[in-house]
């Protein structure tokens, strides 16, 4: 048996809590009555409208673009009529911008035709790519076909596809492995060709056997003259799905401090984006639809749902039968790394891949208190930084010299704030430093 | 509470509903006092073994010393202006290692001062627990050693025969006191000490199971390295510190702590004086200890040194007190001079 592959500084093991959905199957849920659709889906400029109020669109019509800047298209996901362009909640930036779809459930679903993608080129595919609005869908939102062009002179020699899905709860990865797996690989056959280049790695955590066993058959069967796919057991350790992280796991190589993945010759994407990139290439498909993990004690009925993006969360909890009493705490994401959200009007995005209804019991509530030294931080931190010394600066008011201690390097995964026995707020912390901080030149 | 809770970000939703804050949402189940209760629960062998050999009036000193610890606290807190944080375990944990380290026969009036001292002038004057640059029960030991040097190097009691445990009680501590095996060995010599303690695997049995004069920390071996293994298992202590200070004490008494060089006894070195528990239990104190992994090594090395040194050429003949006391203002400049490796510098070097 090959040992496990993990990274070797950090990082830490929370409970999985995985058990509530690793078994649902992804279920399609009808699309409600109306869809909100975040403009400002990506890191990047925003969207612009290109519809405008009682507009009539069709199922995967463009309804927005970006003019200037970084950016990929908005699709409608369904046919129906423009009902406002305004602003809608946000679960990171508060609010944004929004187009609002009343939907008309008489129109037909849309059928798509299946292409054979072998026949288009390199920029062909990155085009259809970039047409599909395709961002990475694991959580970042960082536009794909930019991640597909790497810069000229980068020595970029293989693919990874992430399939770590290390956040306790979530389980949609793991499930579009195991439904998904052949559309998976052959959009990690489209990655290759884009990229010029024939090695893959498909990193999976050890705590989904099935899926590494699937997965490993069909990257057998999938692996030709032209590409080499593999599978990689990882151990299963808190932040493995990080890119950073997972690229030293699997290949060793270490990406500098702000520096791209290209920089060691390395490209990474989702599993989920990669099937994404199927659809888009070899059906034509716009990233309109998302598979969300819905999860906690606070729900009635958990569920993997695939969901049009723009979907409320309130019709998602409506159509899960309710909550629970006893809910406490909901969240867009990880229990780690996502955001706690105040309203339910909230839509799905493209990067969303779980909402969790925490209760009581399940988050941590006790106050925090003095910062005792004990130095867990540094040994959880998979950086190599000092949350503690951050903490300790910030609540002396002197956030601005915290960048000796690494904060610009923090990429907020959490582990500190996990392990510390205080209690203490870091990640708040060190975004507070982020701000103020004096950037090295 | 409220200023507590804005500063948490568990501000609650609109409507009274649920709860945002910044993640993570999920924190691990250790917390600050399970790990104080913890060693507070490590540290109940040994001191209930202490009522075998030295009587019951160990308890006594024990419960005064752990009392006046936590009513100090908590006086302290209140009159500073801060949170009463006495349920946490750290006080109490101060005053069972106050007790742990003073003669057996001491006047009760002792352990209270040394508290006052300890927690009020050590711990919250200089900010609290987290700030506190000394070990607060080491200070109290120190400060009592200075104050009262007749009774605390003299009130030293033989273990008692049998199950005895009441003999003492009574009687004046003159007519019982005795010295400790290494005051005896530094102020009378080798022969001296053979003569009152034995000699080889009978020394080292008794030794390490405790029956021999000293303070109730120092003279079970046996029960104090068990709850240092637990902790050590629990992942609450790491073994840098404990070892690296043994070692260098175990090495060096081997080196200089003979009659010749290298014919010291390096078994006896850490049996005695305390430096079990100096290096499980007051060497290992998060706050007056280097968080990171070398500099605690460096430190107990430092520390090991420091004791040998101060057993072999200083005025005292247990050294590892004023070791760890010595070492403790300098955790945080070893934390900026070892600092945990970074995952990978900007490309062309840091800044």
């Amino acid at each position: 048996m090959k040992s496990l592959l993990t990274f070797p500084k950090g990082g830490t093991h929370p409970p999985e809590f995985k058990a509530q959905t690793q078994e649902c199957g992804i279920e399609v849920m009808p699309v409600p009555d109306e869809l909100e659709l975040i403009l400002g889906q990506h890191i990047g400029a925003p969207c612009e409208p290109t519809v405008s109020k009682r507009e009539e669109v069709v199922e995967a019509g463009t309804i927005g673009e970006v003019k200037r800047g970084l950016g990929v298209p908005l699709h409608a996901p369904v046919a129906g009529k423009i009902k406002s362009i305004g602003v809608s909640a946000h679960p990171m930036r508060v609010s944004s911008p929004s187009v609002t779809i009343a939907v008309d459930h008489e129109a037909e679903a849309k059928k798509y035709e299946k292409q054979d993608w072998q026949s288009f080129d390199a920029s062909e595919l990155l085009a259809k790519v970039h047409d599909a609005g395709i961002i990475g869908v694991g959580g970042a939102g960082f536009p794909t076909h930019v991640k597909l062009k790497p810069p000229p002179n980068s020595p970029v020699d293989s693919l990874l596809l992430n399939g770590a899905e290390c956040e306790p709860y979530i389980t949609s990865d793991h499930r579009q492995m195991l439904e998904h797996g052949y559309e998976i690989v052959e959009g990690a056959k489209i990655i290759l060709k884009i990229l010029g280049i024939n090695e893959c790695h498909i990193g999976i955590e050890n705590n989904k056997p099935d899926a590494i066993k699937k997965m490993t058959e069909l990257a057998e069967q999938q692996s030709d003259g032209n590409c080499t796919l593999n599978v990689q057991a990882l151990q299963v350790k808190y932040p493995q799905g990080s890119e950073k992280q997972l690229i030293q796991a699997i290949t060793g190589r270490k990406v500098p401090a702000m520096a791209l993945p290209a920089a060691v010759g390395v490209v990474v994407h989702n599993v989920s984006t990669a099937k994404a990139i199927y659809d888009a290439v070899v059906y034509s498909k716009p990233l309109y639809e998302k598979v969300v993990t819905i999860a906690g004690k606070g729900i009635a009925r958990p569920a993997n749902l695939q969901v049009k993006v723009g979907t409320k969360i309130k019709d998602i909890v409506e159509y899960l039968g309710g909550t629970q009493a006893g809910l406490a705490k909901i969240i867009m994401g990880g229990p780690m790394m996502g955001f706690a959200v105040s309203s339910l009007d909230i839509p799905v995005t493209k990067t969303t891949s779980a909402i969790l209804f925490l209760s009581e019991d399940e988050i941590d509530t006790k106050p925090h208190s003095q910062c005792i030294r004990c130095g867990w931080c540094l040994e959880a931190c998979p950086m190599g930084l000092e949350p503690k010394e951050i903490g300790i600066y910030v609540e002396a008011n002197m956030a601005e010299d915290t960048e000796p201690f690494g904060v610009f390097d923090c990429f907020e995964c959490g582990s500190c704030a996990y392990v510390c026995p205080a209690k203490r707020p870091l990640v708040q912390f060190i975004r507070l430093a982020k701000m103020k901080a004096k950037r090295p030149q | 509470m409220s200023k507590q809770q804005e500063s948490d970000g568990q501000a609650t939703a609109m409507g009274g509903l649920w709860k945002v804050s910044i993640s993570p949402h999920l924190k691990s189940s250790e917390s600050v006092e399970k790990i104080m209760w913890t060693v507070v629960a490590c540290l109940v062998p040994p001191l209930i073994l202490s009522v075998f050999v030295f009587g019951i009036q160990t308890l006594f000193i024990t419960a005064v010393s752990v009392v006046s610890c936590v009513v100090v606290e908590a006086i302290s807190q209140k009159t500073l202006g801060r949170k009463v944080t006495i349920k946490d375990g750290s006080a109490v944990l101060t005053g069972l290692l106050l007790a742990f380290v003073i003669p057996p026969g001491v006047s009760p009036l002792l352990p209270i001062l040394a508290a006052v001292f300890a927690i009020y002038i050590g711990k919250h004057l200089l900010g609290g627990i987290g700030y506190n640059f000394f070990n607060p029960a080491l200070l109290g030991r120190a400060f009592l050693l200075a104050s009262f040097p007749v009774a605390m190097t003299s009130a030293w009691l033989s273990p008692v025969e049998g199950f005895g445990i009441f003999s003492y009680l009574g009687t004046s501590i003159d007519a019982v006191s005795t010295a400790t095996p290494l005051a005896v060995m530094k102020e009378q010599g080798m022969v001296a000490f053979t003569n009152m303690f034995g000699s080889g695997a009978s020394l080292y049995t008794s030794f390490f199971m405790g029956w021999r004069p000293g303070c109730i920390g120092e003279t079970s071996g046996f029960l104090l390295l068990l709850g240092g293994l637990y902790l050590l298992y629990r992942g609450y202590i790491t073994w840098h510190i404990p070892v690296s200070i043994l070692g260098t004490i175990a090495f060096l008494s081997w080196v200089v702590g003979g009659e010749t060089y290298f014919t010291g006894d390096p078994l006896l070195a850490i049996l005695s004086g305390g430096a079990l528990l100096g290096s499980f239990y007051m060497a290992t104190d998060y706050v007056t200890s280097p968080s990171n992994k070398t500099g605690q090594l460096v430190f107990g090395i430092c520390i090991g040194a420091l004791t040998v040194l101060i057993r072999i050429k200083g005025g005292y003949p247990e050294g590892i007190c004023y070791a760890i006391l010595l070492m403790n203002p300098l955790s945080t400049v070893f934390d900026t001079w070892f600092k945990p490796k970074r995952f990978a510098p900007p490309v062309g070097g840091a800044k």
